[in-house]
């Protein structure tokens, strides 16, 4: 799971019957330092993010878990929207 | 798996409820010399590690949710060991 800023929303008319209702963001991973690392992509959200909120989100098919028993045909997810930090290197 | 190090707490108060009672780490994977490879990363904890200890983490969603004892978790990073010491010949 990796640290992340909302950047943005998809709208998708015509999709796969299965992300009916499922919100779609665009997710910029980021450090612990606040730094962009690698590039944006697109997670579907299961816990009512915005953008602008700092998240984390899972990679591979467990971005799907949340809306079992829905098989939704996804590859990253937001899981939690984070309050706050601490880092100590 | 992967050794890193434990770098930092995360606090998220909404989350996906499989999350609940879980602790949340920032741990910065390493290179066997010990400098740090990559983006640090978001784990939960299953063995009660703190700041700055040396881990092992699985970067698997299946093995991670066992951490947590509940099956279908949206997670795949989990803290499932403390470090002693590592030899490599």
């Amino acid at each position: 799971m990796q640290l992340a800023r909302v950047i943005g929303d998809v709208v998708m008319t015509r999709k796969d019957a299965n992300l009916a209702g499922l919100p779609l963001l665009v997710v910029q991973p980021i450090t612990p330092e606040r730094e962009a690392v690698g590039r944006p992509l697109v997670a579907v959200d299961a816990v009512g993010a915005g953008v602008g909120e700092e998240v984390f989100f899972v990679r591979g098919k467990e971005a799907s878990f949340p809306f079992y028993p829905v098989e939704a045909p996804v590859d990253a997810g937001i899981v939690g929207i984070v309050d706050h930090w601490t880092v100590e290197r | 798996m992967q050794i890193a190090r434990v770098v930092g707490t995360v606090v998220s108060t909404q989350k996906h409820r499989k999350f609940e009672g879980a602790k949340l780490l920032l741990v910065q994977p390493l290179n066997l010399d010990e400098t740090p490879r990559g983006t640090a990363l978001l784990a939960v904890d299953g063995v009660g590690a703190g700041v700055h200890e040396k881990v092992l983490i699985v970067l698997e969603g299946r093995a991670a949710g066992e951490v947590l004892n509940k099956k279908a978790v949206p997670v795949e990073t989990a803290v499932i060991g403390i470090v002693d010491s590592v030899d490599v010949v």
